[in-house]
């Protein structure tokens, strides 16, 4: 086994023993991305040089005794994350040379433990897309076939875990976009609770459903960055106190809950679906577990209002991009045509059809018919999961319909694009946390991946029974 | 619902967007199916439901308003990303017409 397959827990223990330096880790992952990033296209921007002296300062620091949980570790980070002095284009061409002079909040938490930034990964382009085929740097592949995507918006970061390129990685999940292409790579993707992680620094798309966690190699993995990115912070006013909670379930033993309508809903494919029963199959032998049918009746109605609010809230978001502060200017006759032709150039067909969705969604004809009755489907899909979560602790759902459709596939059909992530947004739209764990591979060898979702906020109960549930 | 190519040209007006004549064509198709795909909303009843605009139920978050203070190499580093620049001065197309009485 080579060293850069190794997990976070793993690697902690090598560079505590001596077994191998954080260079020669570091090392180990540029190597495999020399050898692989050029066919899966995982990486927009690779820090070499700055990440092996990043390597050797945190050698020191393991030398002299101040090793943490996270010190002389190479991490990647989805590219709409500001990380300083990097440069950071959530791959569009408008950011095509912009370099932040700060790191996002949770970079910074990362970084003061000393983990070692290895470089930027591709995506869809502000985070627009289900497929990693809407980025401006090209679509990213993925390494389980390469005629098939990664899944999006973050597909990059999955695609570099999933490839050992990085030992973990910070993404950004909107209404799916780490769990959905996590899934489709067969690795460990969070999606924590709306408010618990800063955004400060993450490039916005929809301010209501935004968060930031990490993909990882393994649940473990994925509890150890999202204690560590947790907390309040005053430069995110979205963020929560979240108090210690002891880890207490509704019962005597921990209840899960199978939603029906996750299993019907037309177009799911057969291997997917079986694969998931047959994993609650395996897991309802544990005597601790009681598996329970529960229902969620507004599920269809979740995609049709994610897609309003997002497309509104992101049409209003994406205004500040306009090319005077930084970014890549257009010349213009006037400033209205400076900002329309920047805009123009430096955004792709579908960050332009978001924009257009939401801005016609709030114009005076629109408003009411669209945006405000999507808000108020919204809270009744809430009051849906309210209900459902006083009888049981869990839910478990297949995080896809499908496993990862061929490149080009569904290109010209946006409707079914947008169904791609039908099992993932719901939880976004009412701000839940959500974990998709590689169960299986298909008869073609591609990864399914099982959606764990838990009640609000309680995030530490999701992580710790995932891991209950899995190594079951 | 049936989008019209002047109601398009209007949003994108609104959107700061310079849209070429297939991107007009193109969007006025796309966002009609968008929009008649989410007449499924109407299906469901809202009328004594409220909005949910986010989830956290915070309310009127503060904080004082104070200069941070920011190292001279970061501040130079925020206007090197400057597009157009005189000195340290931001530079951008006059904001009013000078002959609009």
């Amino acid at each position: 086994m080579n060293i850069n397959e190794l997990t976070i827990k793993e690697c902690y223990d090598g560079l505590k023993k001596g077994d191998f330096t954080s260079v020669e880790l570091t090392q180990a992952c540029l190597a495999q991305i020399k050898k692989r990033n050029k066919e899966l296209n995982a990486f927009i921007s690779v820090f070499e040089k700055e990440a092996l002296v990043e390597a050797e300062r945190a050698d020191e620091m393991i030398k002299s005794g101040k090793q943490q949980i996270l010190t002389g570790i190479p991490f990647c980070v989805k590219d709409s994350i500001s990380t300083k002095d990097g440069l950071s284009t959530a791959a569009a061409k408008i950011l095509s040379n912009y370099v932040p002079p700060f790191d996002a909040t949770v970079i910074r938490k990362i970084r003061e433990q000393g983990a070692v930034l290895i470089g930027k990964n591709n995506c869809d382009t502000f985070g627009h897309g289900a497929s990693n085929e809407n980025s401006m740097y090209g679509p990213v592949k993925n390494p389980h076939d390469i005629k098939r995507v990664s899944g999006g918006s973050s597909g990059g970061t999955a695609v570099a875990i999933a490839d050992n390129m990085a030992i973990f990685g910070i993404a950004e999940d909107t209404g799916g976009s780490i769990r959905q292409p996590a899934a489709f790579c067969g690795v460990v993707g969070l999606r924590p609770s709306y408010g618990i992680n800063s955004r400060f620094g993450v490039m916005p798309m929809a301010s209501s459903f935004d968060t930031v966690g990490p993909i990882t190699k393994s649940v473990t993995d994925a509890k150890i960055i999202q204690e560590i990115i947790a907390g309040q912070d005053f430069l995110d006013a979205t963020t929560v106190e979240v108090k210690n909670k002891k880890l207490k379930v509704k019962n005597k033993k921990l209840k899960v809950g199978i939603p029906q309508e996750y299993f019907e809903i037309e177009g799911i494919d057969e291997e997917v679906k079986k694969i998931i029963e047959n994993k609650i199959k395996e897991i309802s032998k544990n005597k601790d577990l009681e598996i329970v049918s529960v229902s969620l009746p507004m599920t269809k109605y979740a995609i049709p209002v994610y897609y309003i609010i997002v497309s509104s809230e992101d049409s209003s978001n994406l205004a500040r991009i306009d090319a005077i502060r930084y970014g890549e200017r257009k010349e213009g006759s006037d400033l209205y045509n400076v900002y329309a032709q920047s805009r123009a150039e430096g955004m792709n067909e579908e960050v332009k059809r978001r924009i257009m969705i939401g801005t016609c969604a709030l114009s005076a004809d629109y408003y009411d018919i669209s945006f405000r009755k999507a808000q108020k489907v919204r809270t009744l899909i809430i009051q849906d999961f309210e209900k459902v979560f006083q009888e049981v602790d869990l839910l478990i759902t297949p995080t896809t319909p499908t496993p990862a459709f061929k490149l080009g596939e569904k290109k010209d059909d946006i409707l079914s694009m947008y169904l791609a992530d039908i099992f993932v947004s719901p939880a976004a739209v009412a701000g839940l946390p959500a974990i998709s764990i590689p169960v299986g591979l298909t008869k073609k060898k591609l990864p399914v991946g099982m959606q764990i979702i838990g009640s609000r906020l309680e995030d530490e109960k999701l992580l710790s029974f995932s891991n209950l549930i899995i190594n079951y | 619902m049936k989008l019209t190519l002047k109601e398009i040209e209007k949003i994108a007006t609104l959107a700061r967007l310079n849209l070429s004549a297939e991107e007009k064509k193109m969007y006025t198709e796309q966002l009609s199916v968008i929009f008649d795909y989410i007449e499924m909303l109407n299906e469901v009843n809202t009328d004594q439901v409220s909005e949910t605009y986010q989830v956290t139920g915070l309310k009127d978050v503060v904080r004082e308003d104070e200069v941070a203070f920011w190292e001279e190499e970061d501040k130079q580093k925020l206007i090197n990303n400057f597009p157009d620049k005189m000195g340290n001065l931001l530079k951008v197309k006059a904001v009013f017409d000078n002959n609009d009485e």
